[in-house]
């Protein structure tokens, strides 16, 4: 925010960085070599839908084009794209894949990001969350914040009790800081309870 | 890369909210060159009792502004609460501050019933968002709470308390030299028997012209606390992308208000600049138009009014022609 803009009252929306999402493929392979994390297949773009029929309209369209890219013999899982709200009143959009395919993965929530973008919604995005999980059903995310092109990893232990495992969270931290830009505000590291797909 | 934005800032707030600035500045100039012409004028050198002011009164602000978060906070009564004590409230502040890319104010809740909610401090680090209790009981839906909160979070972002605080440095200043010269009159007035004639105008004058300078600065800095509510209410539906559901919050706000006992009220006043709604009502014969002169935020109706323009430009199928920056 400059001068001007603290002086006249306004915010400029924060445009999201997309480009540094696909880092995420490499990191999943260095991820699952380090700690024995795989990806579930799973992964979903976070969004605040604006209210109206615009951005329905562009919401149904995007969902259209990933159903029809996955039923596409070779085109993907075969899944079709899930759509749900939480109770904060945010929409996911869920792409379930092969856990081997985080490129086609990836593709599709980019997707998702550049049609919002090109339509005038890019503020909208909140982040985009990859589900992983190991031998022993641990569970755990590398959640991209749009905002600040950033990743940070989210490990829910007990969900009613929101609590989270810490050490899990900074040993990725430390796995993947070569690979990804890594959130280094730890304040910024927002819980996620109750994301779809985790 | 060049984007279509559906965000484009409203011009005309801005022009108005500029002229306001200007004016208030504007007074301060001529307050400041009034002083030295009187001083000159009758060569006096009075200007101890201005320096004093102008010492108090910039010291009073930068310490209110230094400590806002602390004087509101232990104003309302509030508690400062953690993510398990107000999961709900933390979720939102949480998603609002990652949609915006701003730092997490902390969170309070005040056992007030009156539903309210307020942001203070003096930069974006020492900044706390206040609910009360009233607010939280009031059955605002998740949606309409956001746009609460969105609200008192652009508050925040747009800086408002440190640009509210040095708009009100002139009435502070102009107050004082009122009191000042009123009690220098009373009780210095024997003593200085041998003075001329110009020195006895002396007092009285600076006295007149304070008194003017604070209620020309009280109009403009309460016309510009109803454009920055303004520009808050718009940044905050734009960030949500829900116009409607922070219209229906204040309309629902607004109505509870009247159903507020007295003393609620009369405790609330000195934070009201602050507020979501306004915490005290001016009501009399005088008109609505009065009443919307001093008051500190915009009447319901501007204020829906604006957020119906926001929705339907939200909902602009081709923004790129007017929406572009």
């Amino acid at each position: 925010m400059g001068f001007l803009d603290v002086l006249f009252g306004r915010t400029k929306p924060v445009q999201p960085k997309l480009d540094d999402l696909f880092a995420l493929p490499s990191a999943a392979i260095q991820l699952q070599a380090a700690t024995g994390f795989t990806p579930t297949g799973s992964g979903s773009v976070c969004f605040r839908a604006v209210e109206g029929r615009t951005f329905a309209d562009i919401q149904k369209e995007v969902r259209e084009l990933l159903d029809l890219d996955n039923s596409r013999p070779g085109g993907g899982g075969g899944l079709p794209v899930e759509v749900t709200k939480d109770s904060y009143g945010f929409t996911w959009l869920i792409s379930n894949h092969m856990s081997d395919e985080t490129d086609t993965l990836v593709t599709d929530l980019h997707a998702v990001n550049s049609a919002l973008v090109d339509n005038g919604f890019g503020p909208q995005l909140l982040c985009t969350m990859v589900a992983f999980a190991d031998e022993n059903h641990r569970r755990m995310a590398l959640v991209y914040l749009y905002k600040r092109g950033t990743f940070y990893p989210f490990a829910p232990i007990s969900e009613p009790r929101q609590q989270r495992d810490n050490a899990l969270e900074l040993q990725v931290k430390g796995v993947l800081s070569e690979d990804l830009k890594i959130e280094p505000d730890l304040t910024k590291w927002m819980a996620l309870w109750g994301a779809p797909g985790l | 890369m060049s984007t279509r934005t559906r965000y484009a800032p409203d011009r005309g707030l801005t022009a108005r909210m500029t002229a306001t600035m200007f004016l208030l500045g504007l007074v301060f100039v001529a307050f400041v060159a009034a002083l030295i012409g009187i001083l000159i004028a009758t060569k006096q050198s009075a200007g101890l009792i201005v320096f004093v002011a102008v010492v108090f009164g910039g010291g009073a602000a930068w310490i209110s502004l230094f400590y806002s978060d602390k004087i509101a906070l232990s104003a309302a009564g509030a508690q400062l609460v953690t993510p398990q004590q107000e999961p709900d409230l933390h979720g939102i502040v949480d998603r609002l501050c990652a949609l915006a890319d701003m730092d997490k104010p902390r969170v309070a809740v005040a056992p007030t019933r009156m539903p309210n909610a307020f942001a203070t401090g003096r930069n974006s680090k020492n900044s706390v968002l206040c609910v009360t209790q009233g607010m939280l009981q009031l059955g605002l839906t998740k949606d309409e709470l956001e746009g609460v909160l969105a609200h008192e979070l652009s508050h925040v972002a747009h800086k408002d308390v440190q640009v509210m605080t040095v708009a009100g440095l002139l009435g502070i200043v102009a107050g004082l030299l009122v009191r000042f010269a009123f009690y220098s009159e009373l009780f210095g007035g024997g003593r200085r028997g041998g003075n001329n004639s110009q020195a006895a105008m002396l007092i009285p004058l600076i006295m007149l012209v304070s008194i003017v300078v604070y209620a020309v600065s009280f109009v403009l800095i309460r016309m510009l606390s109803r454009y920055r509510e303004l520009a808050a209410d718009r940044s905050g539906a734009l960030l949500t992308g829900q116009p409607s559901a922070l219209s229906s919050a204040l309309q629902k706000v607004s109505g509870s208000m009247s159903r507020i006992p007295n003393e609620d009220l009369r405790k609330a006043a000195p934070m009201s600049a602050f507020y979501f709604a306004p915490a005290m009502k001016l009501t009399g014969s005088g008109g609505d138009k009065l009443a919307n002169l001093f008051s500190t935020h915009p009447s319901l109706e501007k204020r829906m009014e604006q957020l119906a323009k926001i929705q339907a430009q939200l909902n602009d199928t081709a923004p790129g022609a007017k929406g572009l920056r």
